[in-house]
Formats: C-alpha cells, sequence, structure tokens
C-alpha cells in the first residue's frame, strides 16, 4: 500500500542475553501521529534507535520509506536519515553551539543554501516554536521545555517526512507540556509529517494520537485508536491505561516465593 | 564558549612558541649551526685500539672541535678499528697528508675523542683519504697494570 | 579453578574485542576526514582545548623539572669536579626521557580525561546519537578532529616543555649556583645531537600522542552512558594512558638509544 511509511515485521531484538523485543509488528500511516506505549523498560528508545537503524535487529525486519534498512551501506543510510528527525528525550542539542547554530546545524550540511537563505529558514522555525528570541542564548541557559522545543525546531529543519518523538512529554511542567502537545499537532498538520511519539504520558499522547501500539514484554499486546483501546477489556490493557498495580504486568522483580527466600538463610550467601 | 577570533589568535601563538622552542632547541641546545654535519668531507683512520670511542663523538684539532666520528667498522684483514671522521668544509685543501691522530681522554674518566696533529707534507688531505700516522687509545687499566708489575719486578 | 579459567578466558576475549573495537573505530574516524574549511576550523578549536589550555600546567612542570634536575646534577656532579657537564645532563634527559613521558603523562591527565568525559557527557545526552540522525558521522564530526588535534597538541607541548625545562636548569646552574655561562651551553651543544636526541624525542612524543589521544577518545566513545560510566572511563583513560606511556617509552628508547 502507498500510505505505509514505516513497516515492522517479526522484530526481534535482544541486548546481552536479555531479549527486549521479541516479535513485535508496526505499521505507521503517512500523514497519521501514531502512540507507541508502554511501561518503562520496555525498549520504546530502542525502538526508535531501530527505525534510525542505528541498532540492527537481530530478525525480522524494518522497512522506512519502503526501503529495508537491513543492508543499507553507511552512505545511504545516512541520507536515508536526513529524511527523517529525531526528538531525543534529552533534547540532545549540542552544547557548544548556541540555539541558532543547532538549528542551523541540519541546514549547513546537508544544504548548500547562502546564510541569508539559512537564517530565515533558521528563524522560520523558532518562530514556530516560539522561541525567535532566544536565539543567542547556549544551550545551558534553557529550561527543559525550552531546550526540548529548540530540538523540535532543530529536527523539523530539513522538513523531514517522518518525525520520531521519544518521551516528548516526561518530566515537563504542564505548561510546557500544553505547549509541546499542541506544538507537535500543530507541526504534523502544517508540515504533512508522519509522527511517532514514543511516551508513558498517556492522557497527552491519546489526545492527539491518530492510532496506538501498546508494547509489553517484547511484543505488542494492543493496538487501535485511543477510543477504541480505552474501550477495551482486555486485561493488561486496563492495567496499564487504568494505572493498576496488580494485574498481568508484575510489579514484582520475578524471585522465588518470598517464604522460600526467608527460610533459606542457612545456606544463602548473604549470612 | 570564545569566540572564533581568539582560538585562532591562541592556537597561532601556541604553534608559533612550538616553532621557537624548536629552533632553541636545534641551534642553542643542540649546535645544529656549528658542526654543520650535512656537508664536510670524510677521512679514515686505523687504530689498533679505540677504547670507549663511540660514533659522534668528537674529533678536534688543538682542542678545537674540527668534527664528528661518523662511523666504526672492524677491519677484517689486520683486525683493527677503522674510524671515519667527518671533518669541517672549512679544512678541506687546510691539513697535510701525513696528519697524525691519536685516540685521547678527555679528563682522567671522561669521553674517548680524536686529536689530530697537523703534519708537514705539502700534499693536502681529501675526501676518502687513510691518516697512517695513528695512536690507539690510552687504556688505564692496562697502563695501571704495567706500572704495578714493573714495581713489583724492581 | 575451572572457573578462575573461564574468567580469564572471558577476559582474554573482552579484551581482544575491545582491542578490535578500538581498531575499527580509529580507521572509520581516520579514513573519510572531510577536507573543508570547517573541518579546519572544529580542528583548530579542538586544539585550543587539549593544546593551548594545557600549555599553563606544561609550562610550570618543564620550568620546575629542569630547575630540580639542574639541582640535583649539581650536588652529584661537583663531587666528582665535573659541574662543567650539568648543561649536559640536564638537556639530554630532557630530550631524551623526560620531556616526552612527562608531558604525555600531564596531556592524559589534563587533556586526555577532558576528552573521554567530554565524549562521554555526549553520547550520555545523546547528542551523538542525534548527529547520526541528523545525517552527520560522528567519528568524522566529533572525534576526527580530536583524534588530529592530539597528534598534533603533544609533540608541540613536548618541545615546549624541553624549552623551558633547559631554562629552567640554566637559571638554577649558572644563575644560581654559578656554573660557567660558556661550559654549560658548549658542553650542551657537543653532546645533544639534533637527530639523535631532539627529533628522536619529537617522534617519541609523537608516538605517545597518538596512543594518549587514541586511548581517551576511545574510552569516551565506548563508555557506559551514565554518570557512572563517565567517572569510570575517566580514570581508566589516565590509567591505561600512563601505563601505556611508560611502557612504550621503555620500548622506544631501546630501539632508539641502544646502539648509542
Amino acid at each position: 500500500m502507498q500510505d505505509e511509511l514505516v513497516k515492522v515485521k517479526d522484530l526481534h531484538f535482544s541486548r546481552g542475553d536479555k531479549a527486549i523485543f521479541s516479535g513485535v509488528n508496526l505499521t505507521l500511516r503517512k500523514g497519521k501521529i501514531t502512540a507507541i506505549l508502554g511501561p518503562s523498560g520496555t525498549g520504546k528508545t530502542t525502538l526508535l534507535h531501530l527505525l534510525g537503524g542505528q541498532l540492527q535487529p537481530s530478525k525480522g525486519s524494518i522497512e522506512v520509506f519502503g526501503q529495508p534498512l537491513a543492508g543499507l551501506g553507511r552512505k545511504s543510510l545516512f541520507e536515508l536519515r536526513s529524511r527523517m528527525g529525531v526528538l531525543f528525550q534529552s533534547g540532545a542539542l549540542f552544547t557548544d553551539m548556541s540555539v541558532f547554530d543547532n538549528v542551523a546545524f541540519p541546514l549547513r550540511v546537508h544544504t548548500n543554501l547562502p546564510a541569508s537563505m539559512i537564517k530565515d529558514l533558521v528563524l522560520i522555525k523558532l518562530e514556530a516554536v516560539g522561541l525567535r528570541g532566544a536565539r543567542d542564548l547556549m544551550p545551558a541557559e534553557l529550561s527543559g521545555g525550552m531546550a526540548r522545543r529548540v530540538a523540535l525546531a532543530r529536527a523539523v529543519a530539513l522538513d523531514p517526512e517522518l518525525l520520531m518523538y521519544d518521551e516528548p512529554f516526561a518530566g515537563q511542567d504542564p505548561i510546557s507540556m500544553g505547549v509541546l502537545v499542541q506544538l507537535v499537532q500543530r507541526l504534523n498538520k502544517a508540515l504533512g509529517l508522519t509522527s511517532i511519539i514514543v511516551s508513558h504520558d498517556l492522557a497527552e499522547t491519546f489526545s492527539i494520537a491518530d492510532y496506538a501500539y501498546i508494547l509489553a514484554e517484547g511484543r505488542v499486546i494492543a493496538e487501535g485508536t485511543p477510543a477504541e483501546l480505552e474501550a477495551s477489556l482486555q486485561a493488561d490493557v486496563r492495567q496499564f491505561i487504568g494505572g493498576l498495580a496488580d494485574g498481568p504486568v508484575a510489579f514484582n522483580y520475578p524471585a522465588v516465593s518470598f517464604a522460600d527466600d526467608l527460610f533459606a538463610q542457612e545456606e544463602s550467601s548473604y549470612a | 564558549m570564545r569566540n572564533q577570533r581568539w582560538i585562532e589568535v591562541s592556537v597561532g601563538a601556541f604553534m608559533l612558541l612550538g616553532l621557537a622552542a624548536l629552533l632553541f632547541l636545534a641551534f642553542k641546545v643542540s649546535g645544529l649551526a656549528q658542526t654543520s654535519e650535512r656537508n664536510g668531507f670524510e677521512v679514515q683512520a686505523c687504530f689498533g685500539d679505540i677504547g670507549g670511542l663511540k660514533p659522534r663523538s668528537r674529533v678536534t684539532l688543538a682542542g678545537v672541535t674540527v668534527g664528528r666520528v661518523a662511523a666504526i667498522n672492524l677491519d677484517h684483514q689486520w683486525f683493527e678499528a677503522c674510524v671515519t671522521m667527518q671533518l669541517e668544509d672549512s679544512l678541506v685543501n687546510k691539513l697535510s697528508k701525513d696528519t697524525a691522530a691519536a685516540i685521547q681522554t678527555s679528563g682522567l674518566l671522561g669521553d674517548n675523542y680524536i686529536s689530530l696533529t697537523p703534519g708537514i707534507d705539502e700534499a693536502w688531505l681529501a675526501q676518502g683519504d687513510t691518516l697512517k700516522d695513528t695512536q690507539s687509545a690510552l687504556i688505564l687499566e692496562q697502563l695501571v697494570n704495567q706500572f704495578i708489575s714493573n714495581s713489583t719486578r724492581d | 579453578m575451572l572457573d578462575w579459567l573461564a574468567s580469564l578466558g572471558r577476559y582474554g576475549l573482552n579484551l581482544t574485542s575491545a582491542f578490535g573495537r578500538s581498531g575499527v573505530f580509529i580507521f572509520q574516524s581516520l579514513a573519510g576526514l572531510p577536507k573543508t574549511s570547517e573541518a579546519f576550523t572544529l580542528w583548530l578549536r579542538q586544539i585550543y582545548s587539549v593544546g593551548v589550555l594545557s600549555l599553563i600546567i606544561i609550562l610550570v612542570a618543564g620550568l620546575f623539572i629542569g630547575m630540580v634536575l639542574a639541582l640535583q646534577g649539581y650536588t652529584i656532579l661537583v663531587d666528582f669536579g665535573a659541574e662543567q657537564a650539568l648543561g649536559q645532563m640536564v638537556a639530554l634527559s630532557l630530550t631524551r626521557e623526560l620531556a616526552p613521558v612527562v608531558a604525555a603523562l600531564l596531556f592524559a591527565g589534563r587533556a586526555g580525561s577532558a576528552l573521554t568525559a567530554e565524549i562521554g557527557l555526549m553520547k550520555a545526552t545523546e547528542q551523538l546519537a542525534s548527529l547520526e540522525m541528523i545525517g552527520v558521522d560522528p567519528l568524522r564530526r566529533i572525534i576526527a578532529p580530536r583524534l588530529l588535534a592530539g597528534f598534533v597538541a603533544l609533540p608541540i607541548l613536548t618541545i615546549i616543555f624541553t624549552f623551558v625545562g633547559v631554562w629552567g636548569g640554566w637559571l638554577v646552574g649558572v644563575d644560581w649556583l654559578g656554573v660557567d655561562e660558556g661550559a654549560f651551553w658548549s658542553n650542551m651543544q657537543s653532546s645533544v645531537s639534533f637527530q639523535a636526541d631532539v627529533l628522536n624525542g619529537v617522534i617519541k612524543s609523537l608516538v605517545f600522542a597518538l596512543v594518549v589521544t587514541w586511548i581517551a577518545v576511545f574510552q569516551g566513545y565506548d563508555l557506559v552512558p551514565t554518570s557512572e560510566g563517565i567517572s569510570l572511563a575517566t580514570t581508566r583513560t589516565v590509567v591505561y594512558s600512563s601505563l601505556a606511556v611508560l611502557g612504550l617509552d621503555f620500548v622506544l628508547t631501546a630501539l632508539m638509544f641502544s646502539n648509542l
């Protein structure tokens, strides 16, 4: 189909002995905001690294823009990446450059535009995130929310087709959270982007997502539109959406039974 | 972050300082200019015993350093040590063919060096010539031994 | 016993793979150096941060080591009536050994650890990943200029160290202890050879520069991106590069000076 921008099939990935993904299938449609939800530690960030080709899956295939990532050379991979933007969790602004230079960086690397045009483009992007006045500040002088908005301006500097957000709402005060939510939605519409939001902030993500996947223990446990998911009766989905401690997703780290642990002291190495 | 101009200027100054220090090491510390090891001419001399003479040892004339030992080889016919010396250019056509070479020691315990003494011949030394009149190194231990054996015989 | 063997084997394998990774790493960084004016600017900036900023410590250390060398040398040489040879002693020990080694050790502590921490921080704050996603190879953009700057900066620092050390020796020997100035310089000049001593010292420092910067940059790039990982890697940079410098110094000395 034409409108499938990203296709992930039967993805397996493990770090050391720990399996992070075991058979994940995802499809991202053009022009939509897709959310990937899940409890912490389910490898949501790893998924973005896999989509960007920074990590290689141990099994399964990933297709971006209709091109399989596996077996791409370094050069064509970098070319492919220039069509994607990523907003990292920490913002990942280059600490040795001003806000202006940070946003101008992708333009300077990938285009041969004259300085005056780069300046105009950067100012447009900064205006879009409301930080045109902060162009001469250094990243260290920005608040967390501002840094993330600058990073967003940088991520869209090249007008990418695919934009990935890594926990865009984590650790934000309510005001900057609201600003970011609006920005994400507006950018998606205005630029005709396809967005992936990786997050565990349910309410904010559901308010803008067109489609959502819930990941847990290395696989997709549910997918659908936010409305469908909210109405789901599946136990583990209910637990995640309702924020319940008890449920199929264990709160305790796997261990032997508590009683066995307490009475096994004689042989244990703690004694 | 300092501005670009400051960085350029300070890196430039840093490199100039390094270059100045290198020149200082070249001329003042290693005396590159005076010995001018590049040009010059080579003469040979064979000794029965060179003692502690090494490549790069000094060659002097009347106490003034006029060259260096370039190489030392063993002569397989007479089992002598043949020393190749590199002498200053300014001495071309100034030293007579019968110039004598002696290995001496600076001070009692110091380095060995070759001391040249000009002769009276009217032909001049040239590149590749061999000095005939040579005097081997004095080995302190041998002298002491001789002295002791002499004195005990008396 | 079997456990011990197994852990030894695992350690060996890890070590070998780290060597392999660092080899691939340096090859990739240096393989496709960009030849733009921007690369030159980046390089200049790194020379500033590893070279110019290390200058003070090199100057002070060089001066004091030269002065101490002259003081100690004088007290020993004067017993043999050979204090004329002071200049020779100071200059030879500086050019051949002390300047390359001490400058490299100080460089590892001052610039090497800073390099590791800086790159580690970039990794921890996802700046490296973000460069990659923008479509810029961090090996070329971040690593290569730092490697090249280290290669250039340390030899220059070593030469400056020697210069300041000789000057410090002169200050103590001639100015303070009253060694004859002419004898000081002429003995130095007659015994120090530019090729054999000065240039060999510079070659040594070039080798040290390669090793120290390589270790520092690789430790930064390869670390676990947490605050604990960064502090661990910084320590490792200083320890590994100091050991490497001292070990290599022996090998190089044996190669260069054993036939003199």
